[in-house]
């Protein structure tokens, strides 16, 4: 046990006030969460902290993704709190989607006394069971003396190495024990050593591929933005001449062919997912790989990778630029200008475009001037669904930690939550949730917890009164059977009553001469949530887009319209 | 990553920290990656802070790999060596209940010899008999025992240890210790 710092002789606190202090000693601001029986111990002391904000949301789920949408925005671990048996339940949703995008979060349940763990107590639930699979690791609590370095170690593997989620569980005895209380801890995780300094090797093999490479593309993942090497990267903006935009299912045809029709890919902490890659089998035939990422496991699990690099991206850009540079000074230079031109081309000839029906509200032209006047200060937030693909595609973004989504596990009703944690993260930014009608409807209950706790947080509900992403894939792929997609949501609920009855200001736009005045409007309150209903076109789709299990060869620019690259060999 | 590379059988030794609910994480982390373990085995090491998993699975190298990687990710796995048959020494136990009255338990005894099998119980209509080896020498053995009748059979799962001096718990058990 190590002495130093801000630590004092040992008292005796109880587990719950050693959670508290450890909390505290680690920096903990904010955290989301909902008291009951299991966790009561907890509450108590919290009550007289100082140091911790405790933000009482409406439901478990808005906790963790409240936790998460913080943790992105600040770059520090988010932390949400819940009870025993369903408030632990309730968090498994935002903990998976920390988990598929790599969020640091910490989850502190309360767990019944551990005399009754296993015999279907009230309010049990087997929360370290049930989240094995989803969090990075988990820990049992069941001794006031354990608490502390639990909780340290639980913070350093959440923000260490590749991030992720990471539960606590703690039984309420544990909590109402007593315990001396030494700070800090030394952490005890002899099977944890991630690495984060890249193989020098693997460095010089990469450039040399670099300098050798015709058709070279950096493909730039979640990786970049955790090891906070966005600097090193030249923060790429969107606007940036080198951006070809998001790749993927729905990324942009210059951003899509580019990959598929590459010698040289570059992927930093990026994962070759299914969404990106399109049908393996025939993604990027002709590329060589280099795959820069902190988890080993992530190389070549998907694609093979001919240079692997385990390490911080951070590292990795710093000692690739030397290494480039090096090879360059030495007269080995590649030229690109052939390749260059080839992607002008695509990017002029396949700009991202939509149609506009007269009469109608086009929802991707909502989310553009929501954009420009937000600006790029401002932090967007999503949920999932075709407003989300338009939010990737038409706001550009010009710095880093400003579009939170859930880009994995794919969650609808991430966005309200999220950007409530966003807004408590950095109070001084305009968070904007971009969310469609379905996505709003699953958490927007947190408009109370923004309301009563000054998170004057925007919303734009791009509502098209249906599930509309499952909408266009029965438009597309089922005959137009619209199978249980119609929500009728521009009748049912009242979005604006909704957003009054929250505490909210409630707004409507149903045309495109209001759109510009009323995201002005949004943006000149301040002192409330604001809502906007934004009543736009049903049939809208989202292009370009690859279809399920097809390869990235077969993009649609727009419906029915396969891209010319007039270069087909065969 | 699809692959047409045959499956093989690896014997993977996996050192973990001897805490509670670590059994669970390799396990769980076998089935929701897909991969079938076909004998596993655990108990404490010569250190009491670390545990041995012996685990035999079929894939192939690719699928090997991956699997290996997410284990070494697991926080309380120490660390993944793959033992090669040629350079192991590596058996099973068995236990096994065979019907056997008195006319037919000398026909019964006189096999158990080649196989180095032992009788630890004997009841007027049966034996228990005990045998280890490696899986071929026990499924020989069981063949041979069929013909008498087998009401009950027990199985360990395989155990592997290197041959030579060389020990994989070492440097683990230093790790531990440092940490401790």
């Amino acid at each position: 046990m190590t002495e130093q710092g801000s630590s004092h002789r040992a008292t005796t606190l109880t587990g719950a006030q050693a959670l508290i202090r450890a909390l505290e000693e680690l920096g903990v601001d904010t955290v989301f969460g909902i008291p009951g029986g299991a966790i009561l111990p907890v509450y108590d002391p919290l009550f007289d902290s100082k140091k911790l904000h405790h933000i009482l949301v409406r439901h478990e789920q808005g906790a963790g993704h409240a936790a998460t949408g913080y943790a992105q925005a600040t770059g520090k671990v988010g932390v949400c709190m819940a009870t025993s048996g369903p408030g632990a339940t309730n968090l498994v949703t935002p903990i998976a989607d920390a988990y598929m995008d790599s969020v640091p979060l910490v989850a502190i349940t309360g767990q019944v006394a551990s005399m009754s763990i296993g015999t279907d107590a009230f309010q049990e639930a087997d929360i370290c069971g049930i989240t094995m699979p989803i969090t990075k690791h988990n820990f049992l609590v069941t001794r006031a003396e354990d608490i502390p370095r639990a909780v340290a170690e639980a913070f350093h593997i959440a923000a260490t190495g590749r991030p992720g989620p990471v539960l606590v569980d703690i039984a309420k005895d544990a909590m109402q024990a007593s315990a001396p209380f030494h700070w800090p801890v030394e952490l005890n995780l002899p099977g944890y050593r991630p690495v984060s300094k890249p193989h020098g090797k693997q460095i010089r093999e990469a450039a040399r591929l670099i300098t050798q490479a015709k058709r070279p593309v950096l493909y730039v993942g979640g990786g970049v933005l955790k090891a906070r090497a966005t600097e090193e990267l030249l923060a790429f903006p969107d606007s940036h001449r080198l951006h070809l935009g998001m790749p993927g299912m729905h990324g942009s045809v210059a951003a899509v062919t580019a990959l598929q029709k590459s010698d040289l890919i570059i992927a930093l902490g990026a994962r070759f997912d299914d969404r990106v890659t399109g049908k393996l089998s025939s993604f990027a035939p002709d590329a060589k790989i280099v795959h820069a990422d902190i988890d080993p496991a992530e190389i070549s699990k998907n694609r093979t990778a001919d240079v692997p690099i385990v390490g911080d991206c951070r590292e990795v850009l710093t000692e690739l630029a030397t290494a480039v540079r090096g090879e360059q000074a030495a007269g080995r230079t590649a030229d690109y200008t052939v390749w260059w031109a080839a992607l002008e081309d695509w990017r002029t000839r396949y700009p991202l475009g939509y149609e506009t029906v007269p009469g109608e509200l086009a929802p991707q032209y909502v989310i553009e001037r929501l954009g420009k006047i937000a600006g790029p200060d401002a932090i967007y937030t999503t949920g999932v669904g075709q407003h989300q693909m338009w939010a990737a595609q038409f706001i550009s973004y010009e710095k880093p930690y400003t579009f939170l989504n859930s880009g994995g596990a794919g969650t609808m009703g991430y966005g309200v939550p999220a950007a409530m944690g966003a807004k408590a993260g950095r109070p001084e930014a305009t968070v904007w949730a971009i969310d469609g009608d379905g996505c709003f409807q699953m958490t927007n209950q947190e408009l109370a917890t923004c309301a009563l706790n000054n998170i004057p947080i925007k919303i734009a509900v791009i509502n098209n009164g249906a599930l509309g992403m499952v909408r266009q894939w029965q438009t597309l792929f089922y005959n137009q059977r619209y199978s249980n997609t119609d929500l009728q949501s521009r009748r049912i609920p009242d979005f604006v009553k909704l957003a009054e009855a929250y505490g909210c200001v409630g707004l409507r736009c149903e045309s495109p001469d209001q759109v510009d005045a009323v995201i002005e409007k949004a943006m000149a309150i301040n002192d409330a949530p604001v809502v906007i209903d934004f009543v736009v076109h049903e049939d809208a789709m989202v292009w370009p887009m690859v279809p399920a299990g097809l390869s990235n060869d077969e993009i649609l620019a727009a419906r029915d319209q396969r891209p010319d690259f007039d270069d087909e060999s065969e | 990553m699809t692959t047409t590379a045959p499956n093989q059988t690896h014997t993977l030794s996996v050192l973990v920290e001897n805490r509670p609910g670590v059994l669970a994480r390799v396990s769980a982390l076998f089935s929701r990656r897909g991969f079938n373990i076909e004998s596993l085995a655990v108990g404490p090491t010569e250190h009491a802070e670390i545990s041995r998993i012996t685990l035999v699975v079929n894939v192939a190298e690719h699928p090997l790999e991956q699997v290996t990687k997410q284990l070494n990710k697991l926080v309380n796995v120490l660390k993944i060596v793959e033992l090669e048959p040629a350079s192991c020494v590596r058996r099973e136990l068995i236990l096994v209940k065979v019907r056997a009255d008195a006319a037919e338990r000398q026909h019964v005894l006189a096999t158990l010899d080649p196989f180095g099998a032992r009788v630890v119980d004997v009841a007027p209509d049966s034996l228990v008999i005990e045998a280890t080896g490696e899986t071929a020498k026990l499924e020989a053995l069981l063949r041979v025992l069929e013909p008498f009748g087998i009401k009950e059979l027990v199985q360990s799962g395989l155990l592997a240890v290197g041959r030579g001096s060389r020990s994989i718990t070492d440097r683990s058990l230093r790790a531990v210790e440092r940490a401790a």
